[in-house]
């Protein structure tokens, strides 16, 4: 009994060091990152060490030289909260009226919705940068926040979600006390519906802080340039990758935030990517 | 007549109440429409449109029927830039796959009942939150030949004797980008797969267990084939993203898709076309024939999962 206990044990043992290895491998990249942007260009390639440099601050007057990085930190936060709300709202909007009001085109919209989830981003990229060059759209943050009005997938989302959470009945009183339909959606059901909201919002965000493809294409001042657009123009910059810590602090300072905001936020996260996989 | 006008009111609700309503469901559908009809459905036809045409995205547009499509089919460099791009993916899934179910076999075992899910869960889902540019960008700089962290620890625990190039061959460049990629998802997965085991009745659980079964019949006989569905829908999402896989390749070769054309992808090649190339029909008439072939296989796993279901 004592020896397949021990056994079992020295089985759990190995199944938690394989388990904190597989972690490990997460994390260490972001470990190496944050380390060797308070490092030296020099001391970097020559070796590593896990011990912080003091070359913090003078790594960061490089970045500075080159890049306006507060700039853009300042770009991408603005678009990120924009499209958030946009998002947020709307989709609530769209998706309280689908779930909840009859009316012709209905199921229609849903369908079309459904559809469009399935299609590729590549397929409508192209013609969405013909129209923003011919609309004289080039550098303007327009087409990067209007869409998110339009975002099939959180509706759907969404409607499922207020399905289960609102009863019909809920919304009987306030009607027969002839309340407006819009103030119905703002007092009862947009606060019914917040979690399942926040979920949907937090994806939104990181998606939009993170996003390249599109802003790349579309803006070209640096001043407007959001992060993930600054960090890749740093392969244009020869004379920065010179110094690796410049290249790392940067990089550290557009994952850093996303890491923390995670930290606090992590079961929002987890819990929509659940939802997501056994929404039939 | 002084409750007059409130109990107006009233019956005016009263009687709008159960069909007038429902003019407003149009009214708020109508910003969600409205912005879909300009940026989502417009697009699409338009790229639809422009891959009939000769033209470079500004000017001139020529009509020229299927010729587009005829030139893709023929054209070797967008069949390897799919080759690699598949290349790529297969490696991505099967570890990513491998690693998400072999960790919902661990969490969801029996006998060892391993604890801190929500921990690991939280760990292994972090390299998904950081934006595709920075991720590129941090595996650039640590595999660097020369001055990487990656090489400087392989070298000094003795794995290897010399810095490895890995981002100069082939066949390395392409590994690096599959096994970032299932860095990058395999946490994705695996709360996936938990999800779907925890939605299997935890009755067959229990009456397998009191009919004896052993911990490895009940994963073998009632938890796999439950959660084939979600494995194949996790699979088929994946294809459909790595179908266009683009920003890693894109910047971990210094937009050049080297060495060789190891990374170029497809969308990186219809990229390359739209843009540097100034040939908007033909890269229009390569994202719809991207658009099929994903069609095709999706319809083909779906058609798997059906039927693995009756």
């Amino acid at each position: 009994m004592t020896v397949q206990k021990t056994q079992t044990n020295l089985v759990k043992a190995l199944l938690y060091l394989f388990l904190i290895l597989l972690a490990v491998l997460c994390f260490i990249p972001f470990l190496l990152m944050i380390i060797n942007a308070t490092r030296t260009g020099t001391e970097i390639m020559k070796g590593f060490s896990f011990m912080p440099g003091t070359a913090l601050a003078s790594n960061w007057n490089t970045v500075m030289s080159f890049l306006d990085l507060p700039r853009g930190f300042l770009n991408s936060l603005f678009l990120a909260v924009c499209n958030t709300a946009l998002v947020s709202y709307f989709s609530a909007l769209t998706a309280y009226a689908l779930a909840f009001y009859k009316f012709k085109g209905n199921k229609m919209i849903f369908t079309i919705m459904l559809v469009f989830m399935m299609i590729p981003a590549q397929l409508s990229m192209l013609g969405f940068y013909n129209l923003c060059t011919s609309l004289g759209l080039i550098n303007s943050y327009l087409p990067l926040i209007l869409p998110s009005i339009a975002s099939p997938a959180t509706v759907f989302f969404l409607r499922q979600y207020i399905l289960s959470v609102l009863p019909k009945s809920i919304l009987e009183a306030p009607r027969i006390d002839g309340a407006g339909e819009l103030l119905i959606f703002h007092k009862i059901v947009l606060p019914i519906m917040a979690p399942g909201i926040a979920t949907m919002a937090i994806g939104a965000f990181v998606g939009s802080w993170n996003n390249y493809l599109i802003p790349m294409l579309l803006i070209n001042k640096q001043e407007k340039f959001p992060l993930p657009v600054m960090v890749a123009s740093l392969s244009a910059v020869r004379d920065i990758t010179t110094n690796l810590g410049a290249v790392y602090l940067v990089i550290a300072i557009s994952v850093v935030p996303i890491m923390i905001a995670f930290c606090f936020l992590s079961r929002y996260i987890i819990s929509g990517i659940s939802a997501g996989s056994v929404k039939e | 007549m002084t409750q007059s006008p409130a109990a107006k009111q009233e019956a005016k609700a009263k009687k709008r109440a159960p069909n007038d309503v429902n003019r407003f469901g149009l009214l708020f559908c109508i910003p969600f429409v409205l912005t879909f009809l300009v940026f989502s459905l417009y697009p699409v036809l338009r790229t639809f449109q422009m891959s009939f045409l000769s033209y470079k995205g500004f000017g001139k547009e020529t009509f020229i029927g299927l010729d587009n499509y005829a030139r893709v089919m023929k054209d070797p460099l967008f069949w390897d830039a799919f080759v690699n791009t598949l290349k790529m993916w297969g490696l991505n899934i099967v570890l990513q796959l491998g690693l998400a179910l072999l960790l919902t076999i661990i969490f969801n075992d029996m006998k060892y009942r391993m604890k801190g899910l929500s921990l690991f869960r939280a760990l292994f889902y972090l390299p998904n939150l950081i934006a595709a540019t920075s991720v590129a960008f941090l595996f650039k700089t640590l595999l660097d030949w020369q001055y990487g962290t990656i090489n400087q620890l392989l070298m000094k625990m003795h794995v290897v004797a010399a810095p490895v190039d890995f981002l100069n061959q082939p066949m390395t460049a392409q590994a690096v980008v599959g096994i970032v990629g299932a860095w990058m998802w395999f946490g994705n997965s695996f709360i996936m797969l938990m999800a779907g085991v925890q939605g299997i009745n935890h009755d067959y659980f229990e009456a397998a267990t009191i009919d004896g079964a052993g911990r490895w019949t009940i994963f073998a006989r009632i938890t796999m084939p439950l959660l084939r569905p979600i494995m194949l829908y996790v699979a088929v999402t994946s294809l459909i993203g790595g179908l266009q896989l683009f920003d890693i390749p894109y910047l971990i070769s210094g937009t050049k898709g080297t060495p060789g054309r190891s990374l170029f992808t497809a969308v990186f090649y219809l990229f390359d076309m739209a843009f540097s190339k100034n040939q908007m029909g033909y890269a229009a008439a390569m994202a719809f024939v991207l658009f099929f072939i994903i069609a095709i296989f999706s319809a083909i796993a779906f058609k798997l999962m059906n039927e693995k279901e009756d």
